[in-house]
């Protein structure tokens, strides 16, 4: 076999010459949600500012860390000193931090948030011993802000491929066998055994198998396998290439949303290098097994999450679910057997392979097992991705990790628009598959969505079925059209015009929608209706008996008013004001006139932020 | 025969119907948009119905059957950002700039739309002006954003 043992050699050294402090180093973190908060700025400001000093350095782009709530996180590491890492920099801070780094004797204290070394440095905290961090054990995001996912030499240096070298040199029953021994379940919310799929998939006699990376992430408020992709692409490959290697698939698609071109040009530069290094393509590293992939970029349809939708669009039609069974490992794409696996699926392969089933399932709960990672986001105070072992708590996860929320708890929201919202009474529960699904709502791809005392439980309700209603592909009846009046009940509720008798008919429509719908999307499409009527009843009946909305968020039952003692009269909610409802002579309390106020929130945000009493504007829940 | 339809990018398909998604995004990255008469060359190309084609295309949120504003704006509805307020921010968009979502500006400068998960959710509510992404924006801030942008123009 013609392994990559030279290849790996030289990129060790490579990389051990980075770590080992020669020179100093800058990590950027450069994912999407870095960029958005402005690292492209900050990495201008740095580089023009390396060369105007003329410091020397070299600059690696890393993906996410995790906290993005800290975005742009910039981190130096100088010689002799561990990486350091820095929060929510600026421009104008990055060229202070440069400075003090290069010409200060003492490591500069503001926005620091720890250090990569490990023992104490000058006083400054761990890294990973921040509240966002300790609880997490990071399996598959290992590499994830701390290689630069574009250079596979890194990748090579940290263990990679060397679980696809295993691999190739054992049957593919044995690597089965560790597959199911670590008791993997499918990441993307459906908690399959994964291994059990690809026996039936390996088992269906064909001349041809396929495999395909399901990377279309649709869920709202989910972005694990986005952050995964773009920060450590190689790993997802190097598990492609071993679920192909087991099922015995000669090509694989990834099938990814058009809305992650960062992504996309991660995973054409990785593919890129596998070709030159022979990980792609015939006879793969000087072995029998050959495999080639391509990338679909999906056009937009959250129902192509489902497998069957998802081959119809690869294959050029529209992405519409068919009845199963025959399923897709049976008969999938072209008709030929096919294996449909999440990226998070994919990427914790190379590692089980590398450490071992046990080391894998060492993790979880008894059904359950390895870690999982989350995208804690909404109302908690530290938002971001996560990855932590299964069975572990929501409250951990919300109050440890996420750091509990500004304004008190209210409900968390798990599983998209499948999943449903949860009460204080489920806070410890653990999350695990069978225990999200017991209380009605499901793990799905590992969206945590933290709603505090100012979300309205119906809205939110109404939020997930409008989504649904939208992204319905009009195959089932049910699905189609009863999507479409859980929206309008529910709208009538939001608007103060429900009936009682509307709980009832929510009720029985949910249960008519999931029992007479083909996929999954019309299946749990009622989750977040049924948990919300379950646990959430009162403030239902909020809107329907009282005509107001106790979380003062519904627009039509809300009442916007100014506090007379608060106001100085500064006029910068008049100035905002786009229908001239807010009135008053500056330094005398304004006047607003509900008659006119289209509730667009912007005096509100004025007074709050902006203005000189502040807070004097408030949104009541009418009535 | 005639040149073919589309010749400059035709080479990168085997021209067979499963292309059809992609040679529809191709399209659309060339032309802006999906014209009649593109479908009309797309079908004759791939073999097949127009009518198949407007059924593919319509199924997916990615085609537009119109021309586009020169600068997407799009909000997102994620709901990481509808719990933060984006709804609002659409709102005040749709009057600022007079455009329902899915419309361009009279003047055909702002294409605005709502989209529904940036994957930016920690940073919410998110706002993408092209390829830029806002994080953390809000109804006022939203207009230093254009301003912003309109400014840069000027100068």
């Amino acid at each position: 076999m013609r392994g990559l043992e030279a290849h790996r050699s030289r990129a060790t050294q490579a990389w051990g010459e980075l770590q080992s402090n020669a020179r100093p180093l800058i990590y950027v973190g450069a994912g999407s949600c870095g960029l958005a908060a402005g690292a492209a700025e900050v990495l201008e400001a740095i580089e023009g500012h390396l060369a105007e000093k003329k410091y020397a350095a070299d600059i690696l782009k890393v993906g996410c860390i995790g906290p993005c709530y800290l975005e742009p996180l910039v981190d130096v590491q100088m010689p002799g000193n561990p990486r350091i890492s820095y929060s929510n920099v600026t421009p104008v801070l990055a060229r202070g931090l440069l400075d003090s780094f290069f010409e200060g004797e003492e490591i500069p204290r503001r926005r620091l948030v720890g250090h990569f070394g490990q023992d104490g440095f000058q006083g400054a905290p761990k890294f990973f011993d921040h509240p966002m961090l300790a609880r997490q054990v990071r399996v598959v995001l290992r590499n994830c802000g701390i290689i630069d996912p574009d250079n596979v030499d890194h990748y090579l240096a940290r263990d990679g491929y060397k679980a696809l070298e295993k691999c190739l040199s054992l049957p593919w029953r044995d690597v089965l066998e560790i597959v199911k021994n670590s008791g993997l379940r499918g990441r993307g919310g459906a908690g399959f055994p994964t291994w059990r799929k690809w026996l039936v998939c390996r088992e269906t006699e064909s001349d041809r198998r396929c495999l395909i990376c399901n990377a279309d992430e649709g869920d709202p408020g989910a972005f694990m396998n986005r952050s995964l992709i773009e920060g450590d692409p190689h790993a997802v490959l190097e598990g492609m290439l071993i679920a192909a290697y087991t099922i015995g698939a000669g090509d694989g698609t990834i099938y990814i949303r058009a809305e992650y071109p960062l992504a996309i040009k991660r995973l054409r530069t990785a593919i890129a290098r596998m070709r030159e290094l022979g990980l792609l393509g015939d006879r793969i590293l000087g072995s029998d097994f050959s495999f080639d992939l391509k990338i679909k970029e999906g056009a937009g349809a959250f129902v192509c999450g489902e497998e069957t939708a998802l081959i119809a669009s690869i294959e050029g039609r529209r992405g519409m679910p068919r009845t199963r069974p025959p399923f897709p490992a049976v008969e999938g794409l072209w008709g030929k057997p096919t294996i449909i696996n999440n990226v998070e699926t994919l990427g914790s392969i190379p590692q089980i392979v590398r450490n071992g089933a046990e080391w894998f399932s060492q993790y979880g709960t008894e059904t359950s097992k390895g870690t999982k990672t989350f995208s804690l986001v909404g109302k908690v105070r530290r938002t971001g991705l996560i990855e932590v072992p299964l069975g572990t708590t929501l409250r951990t996860v919300i109050f440890d990790v996420g750091g509990g929320l500004a304004k008190g708890f209210k409900a968390v929201q798990t599983g998209g628009p499948s999943g449903g919202c949860l009460g204080e009474e489920f806070l410890d529960s653990p999350i695990d598959y069978e225990a999200l699904a017991a209380a009605g709502s499901i793990m799905g791809s590992g969206g945590i969505i933290v709603l505090d005392k100012n979300t309205c439980i119906v809205d939110t309700a109404k939020y997930f079925l409008n989504f649904t209603q939208a992204e319905s592909c009009g195959k089932c009846v049910p699905c189609r059209v009863g999507t479409r009046h859980l929206v309008a009940i529910l709208e009538r509720i939001s608007k103060g015009k429900g009936e009682i008798s509307d709980l009832a008919r929510l009720e029985q429509l949910s249960r008519a929608i999931k029992g007479g719908s083909l996929c999954g999307l019309g299946q749990t499409a009622p989750n977040p209706v049924l948990t919300a009527l379950k646990y959430f009843r009162g403030e239902f009946l909020a809107h329907i008996v009282e005509k107001r909305c106790p979380a003062a968020v519904c627009r039509d039952l809300v009442v916007y008013r100014i506090i007379k003692e608060k106001c100085t009269g500064c006029q910068r909610c008049v100035q905002v004001c786009p229908t001239g409802a807010i009135t008053g002579p500056r330094a005398e309390a304004h006047n607003l006139d509900m008659a006119k106020c289209i509730k667009c929130r912007s005096c509100y945000e004025i007074c709050r932020f902006d203005a000189v009493a502040g807070d004097a504007i408030v949104i009541e829940p009418g009535a | 025969m005639s040149s073919h339809p589309f010749s400059s990018f035709a080479r990168e398909f085997k021209g067979e119907p499963a292309d059809l998604i992609p040679v529809l995004q191709r399209v659309q990255a060339v032309e802006g948009y999906l014209t009649q008469d593109s479908v009309r060359r797309i079908s004759r190309w791939l073999r097949i119905s127009e009518n198949e084609i407007f059924g593919v295309a319509t199924f997916f949120a990615q085609f537009r059957f119109t021309r586009p504003g020169e600068h997407c704006l799009k909000v997102c509805l994620g709901t990481a950002c509808h719990v933060k307020g984006g709804e609002q921010i659409l709102d005040v968009l749709t009057r600022r700039l007079e455009v329902q979502p899915g419309e361009a500006t009279a003047d055909g400068k702002y294409q605005l739309e709502r989209v529904a998960c940036l994957g930016c959710c920690a940073l919410a509510p998110v706002v993408a002006l092209d390829e830029k992404i806002y994080g953390q924006t809000s109804v006022l801030r939203i207009h230093g954003i254009l301003e912003e942008r309109q400014n840069r123009e000027r100068a």
